[in-house]
Parts: C-alpha cells; sequence; structure tokens
C-alpha cells in the first residue's frame, strides 16, 4: 500500500507545527460597542499534537482559529509557529499559507469543481505541481482515502461525511504543519461521525500532521485528542487542560474503556460550570 | 451502486433516452393539463371575437382569421409564413437582439462581477447605475435619436441599456451570494487574487448571471419592440406599428404570437447554455428534488 510509503517521507520525528498563542486577546467592535471574544489566551500545543479545544457556543473558538488562520487581525499578543511570528505586536493579521489549512464548519469544497479538481486546487495554484500532476496527485490521494470511485462527482453529489474526507485531502495534499478543524463533524449523525474519526485518526498516524480541531463533542474530543483544553465562556480563556493518555491508535472500543469514561467525567465537569455560565449570561443580554 | 445492481436493465442513451423521456412525460397528466388549457384560452378569444361577438371584441381578429392568413400563401392582409416581408421583420428585429444582447452582456457581466468583487470599484460605479436605471427607457428614446444616426443605432442603444443594466446587477448580487468561507478556502490554499477571481468569483456568481440573462434578453425584447415602434424601419414591433396605422389588424397579432415565441426560444436558449455550463449546479438542485 501506499500508506506506508508515505508515513516515511513526513515522519513524526519532525515535529513540525509548533504552535504557540501567547496572551491572545481579540475585541470586536462591529456596532461601536466592544465586544470581547478572546481574552489573554495562552496554550502550547507541541509539534504534531492533536490538540481538542472544548467550550460553550459563541466563546471565542473561531475567533482564535480565525487570528491563527490569517482571517482576522488579533488586538494583542502573539501566536507563534515554529518558533516564527505569524501574528503579533506590529503584525495584527497573519498572512494567509498553505502550512496552515483550514477545514470549514460547513464545508468549504467548491461546488463548482468536483472532488479531483478541488484536491488538486492547491498544489496547482501554489505552482508546486503542473495542473496534469497536481490532478495525478489528487486522484491518488482521493482513492488512498477511500474516495476513488468519485473523483468525478461534484459536492454536491456525495454525502456530507464524503465531502468532509475530500475537504481533509484538499488540505493534506498540501503537506500543512498545521490542521485547523473547525467543529467538521458537526451536523453528522453519530454512525457517520465515528467513522470519519476512524478515518482522521488514520490519516493522523499516517501524516503526524498538528491538529487544532474545534468541538462541542466531548467524546469526540477525548478520543481523537492528545491533549482537550478546556476554554470559558466569553471572553474565551484556557481554564483547564486535560492530558488523554490513551495510547494510539484507538478504535471504537477505547470509547468503553473504564480510562475514557472518567476523563469524560472530568471533562463534562469542567464544562459543564462554562456552559451554565454561558446561559445566565445569555438570558442577562435577552432580559 | 443501484445501477450495477440489476445488470439486465440498461440506461437508455441517445435517441431512446429522448424517446424514454417523451414517454415518461406523456404518463402524466401535466402535457395533458398544457394542451387543454391552450385550447381553453383559444376558445375563449374565438367566443369572444368570432362565437359571439363580444361588442368591441369585433375591432379585433379572432383565431380563425389569423390562422387563415398567416398560413395563407396569399394572405388578405399582407403578412404570412410564405411572404418574404415576414421574415424580414423576424430577421432584422432577431439581428438587433443579438447585437443588443451581446453588446450588454458583454460589458454587463465582467462590470457586474469587479463591482462584486472590489469594494472601491463598486463605490464608484453603483450609485451612478442606481441612478440610471430607474429611468424608464421610453425616457431615452429622444436622446438617444440625438446622439445617435440613423434607424440601427438608437434602437439597439435601447434594447442594450435596458438589458445591461439587469445584467451587471445580478452580475453583482451574484458575487454578493457567494459564501465567505469559500473565499477563505480559497486564500488558504496559496490562490493569487486572479486566482481567487478565476477560480471563486466567475463560477460561485454563474447562477446568478445566468438567471440576470434570462431576464435581460426578455427585457431586451420588450424595449426593442417600444424602440421600433418610436423609431425604425422594419423590425417585429415597427410591423405592429404599421399595421395598426394601417387599420390591418391581422399583421398586429401576427407580430405579437411571434414575439411571444421567438422570446420563449431566446430565454429557453439562454437557459440551455446556463445548465451546460453548471453542471454542477442543475446535479445539485437534481440532488435536492428540484
Amino acid at each position: 500500500m501506499k500508506v506506508k510509503s508515505m508515513a516515511k517521507n513526513t515522519s513524526k520525528a519532525q515535529k513540525k507545527g509548533a504552535l504557540s498563542i501567547k496572551n491572545v486577546t481579540k475585541i470586536y467592535d462591529p456596532t461601536g460597542v466592544n465586544v470581547m471574544a478572546v481574552d489573554d489566551c495562552s496554550m502550547e500545543i507541541a509539534g504534531g499534537e492533536v490538540c481538542m479545544i472544548v467550550g460553550p457556543s459563541g466563546c471565542g473558538k473561531t475567533t482564535l482559529l480565525n487570528g491563527i488562520a490569517g482571517f482576522h487581525s488579533i488586538t494583542e499578543g502573539s501566536i507563534h509557529l515554529d518558533g516564527e511570528l505569524l501574528c503579533g505586536p506590529g503584525k495584527p493579521k497573519a498572512d494567509q499559507s498553505a502550512e496552515r489549512m483550514v477545514v470549514f464548519q460547513h464545508g468549504a469544497l467548491f461546488p463548482w469543481k468536483t472532488l479531483q479538481e478541488n484536491v488538486a486546487y492547491g498544489p496547482s495554484v501554489q505552482k508546486a505541481l503542473s495542473p496534469a500532476q497536481a490532478l495525478d496527485k489528487a486522484g491518488q490521494m482521493l482513492a488512498e482515502a477511500g474516495l476513488g470511485n468519485f473523483l468525478k462527482k461534484y459536492p454536491g453529489e456525495v454525502s456530507s461525511g464524503m465531502a468532509r474526507r475530500a475537504e481533509i485531502v484538499r488540505a493534506l495534499i498540501n503537506n500543512p504543519k498545521v490542521l485547523l478543524l473547525d467543529e467538521p463533524y458537526r451536523a453528522m449523525d453519530a454512525l457517520t461521525k465515528q467513522i470519519m474519526h476512524e478515518s482522521l485518526l488514520e490519516t493522523y498516524d499516517r501524516t503526524g500532521v498538528t491538529i487544532f480541531f474545534i468541538t462541542h463533542d466531548l467524546e469526540e474530543a477525548i478520543f481523537l485528542g492528545d491533549k482537550v483544553h478546556i476554554v470559558t465562556t466569553r471572553p474565551c480563556q484556557l481554564k483547564k487542560t486535560v492530558e488523554v493518555k490513551i495510547p494510539r491508535p484507538r478504535s471504537y472500543e477505547t470509547q468503553s474503556s473504564e480510562k475514557f469514561r472518567k476523563l469524560l467525567a472530568e471533562v463534562n465537569d469542567a464544562v459543564h460550570e462554562e456552559a451554565v455560565k454561558a446561559f445566565k449570561a445569555g438570558e442577562r443580554e435577552l432580559a | 451502486m443501484s445501477t450495477s445492481a440489476d445488470s439486465n436493465k440498461v440506461a437508455p442513451e441517445g435517441f431512446n433516452l429522448f424517446l424514454y423521456r417523451t414517454k415518461k412525460k406523456f404518463s402524466g397528466p401535466d402535457p395533458y393539463l398544457t394542451i387543454a388549457g391552450v385550447f381553453l384560452w383559444l376558445f375563449v378569444y374565438w367566443v369572444l371575437c368570432e362565437g359571439l361577438q363580444v361588442w368591441r371584441f369585433t375591432k379585433l381578429p379572432g383565431p380563425v382569421a389569423i390562422s387563415k392568413d398567416w398560413f395563407s400563401m396569399t394572405p388578405f392582409q399582407g403578412i404570412s409564413i410564405f411572404t418574404q416581408e415576414y421574415y424580414d421583420h423576424i430577421y432584422v428585429s432577431c439581428q438587433r437582439i443579438l447585437i443588443a444582447f451581446g453588446i450588454a452582456t458583454g460589458l454587463g457581466v465582467p462590470l457586474g462581477l469587479f463591482m462584486g468583487w472590489s469594494r472601491s470599484i463598486r463605490d464608484y460605479i453603483f450609485p451612478i447605475i442606481e441612478l440610471l436605471r430607474p429611468i424608464p427607457i421610453l425616457a431615452w428614446v429622444p436622446l438617444s435619436i440625438l446622439l445617435l444616426p440613423g434607424f440601427e443605432g438608437p434602437v439597439i442603444f435601447l434594447a442594450t441599456l435596458a438589458s445591461f443594466f439587469v445584467t451587471t446587477l445580478n452580475a453583482m448580487l451574484g458575487v454578493d451570494s457567494i459564501d465567505e468561507e469559500y473565499f477563505r478556502a480559497a486564500g488558504c490554499l496559496g490562490s493569487s487574487r486572479w486566482d481567487v477571481f478565476k477560480n471563486v468569483v466567475v463560477p460561485g456568481a454563474l447562477p446568478f448571471i445566468f438567471t440576470g440573462l434570462q431576464i435581460s434578453i426578455g427585457v431586451a425584447w420588450f424595449s426593442l419592440v417600444a424602440a421600433e415602434m418610436v423609431s425604425g424601419d422594419l423590425g417585429l414591433g415597427y410591423l405592429i406599428v404599421d399595421a395598426y396605422m394601417n387599420n390591418v389588424t391581422v399583421p398586429m397579432v401576427i407580430a405579437m404570437i411571434t414575439l411571444g415565441f421567438i422570446g420563449y426560444f431566446s430565454s429557453a436558449c439562454v437557459r440551455a447554455l446556463g445548465d451546460r455550463l453548471m453542471a454542477w449546479h442543475v446535479k445539485e438542485l437534481a440532488q435536492q428534488g428540484r
């Protein structure tokens, strides 16, 4: 299988993609009334780590991701990738780059391109490969992800699970240092989700890319993550970090182990407190 | 997949597919309702004009009088499918529409796309367009006659103008309709600004553009006819006015019905072209059962 040869190319030993988020603050001012989305938030993510961000809805997790990806500026603090400054004092907005690939909440495969064209898009616009080579490689990588029969299909013609897998392939073909996922499996049923998790873990074991994953689903967070960062309700701050010391590779059976249950309870306690706070804050805003 | 499960059944192709679709179409009530509807309206028309000869309707030619003349070798009132004059009028109108629609699309689509894409281009141009757009096309007639020489110039100018506004506005709204996440994804993937324009702005705006083009070709037809009625020497609009002036009512109605058919055909062409260019969109809609 091609899978093994790929693993050699991007071995985990390189440990690329260490993200360092230091004292990041983001203040929105959409209507002249300041909204503090992220307040003095710091976290360290080692290269090749799966880092799960859990917190109540609307707490500023996505804002943090947008800062890393370079979609938004940050107000204060700094973000470094492998020691290089992405954004910080004097440079509020990071450049968008294929070293930090985003997989979006609602899916952002171009509906007017086939799955193969979508995946080939990155290398071909970066001129890393010729368009024909890019298409070849895209076809190959999609086949490895089990989508070999759907190369010529448009995203509207395949299931949401397949579209998600194709989107992750579209990100990985660029050999990113960091994969940023914003609740990618949100609207999926439990069975599809399970398959998606296994597919993502398999991809991770193969590539060792750093993963920054935002979710609401606590079981998902523990099942996938090396570390679970629980953040507070708005403004977003790091509340607690739970290390998941369950060995890889993990399978769905992991989820019924005693260790898994214990971790789940621990994370649940921390999140629940924030959820209640967020709910009360919401009631206040409406009152 | 489900198609390969039953190997005895072969999916129809080519002419067989056409036959299959036609058969399927006529197996439901829809086409019969359409046919019945057409005959019902024709019958009402006939009753009013020729059957009962209701007051005021006697001035109009009924369906029998029209079809007698329309398909006659020697038409009583001068226009039929066998007279050269009929085709001259159609040809001139179609030629004008093609030119006007071509210019309007060629200018309107790029302008609309750039207006949607760049804030500063929009700030320059959009207010002026919004100011000119509500001015009725007929209000432009004197100005266009002063501005342009001959018969052709003003007529084409008026048809172009009407369809230009529709096309531009729709192309711009088309760009506005594109989800922000596609721009972000394109940015992440390392696109230059021009890559984004080619791969996100243009294809993303296409559904709106083609909706706009279908409206715009209709608008082009009715402003063309209006223009031909005011200033023209040939064309279906001119034929209508000319027939009215000379008190021959049959060619007037023939020209109207002809306009209906050609208008229908031209928007069908635009729609077919759109479906061809946007296979992804057609399939997406089909997936949603539309």
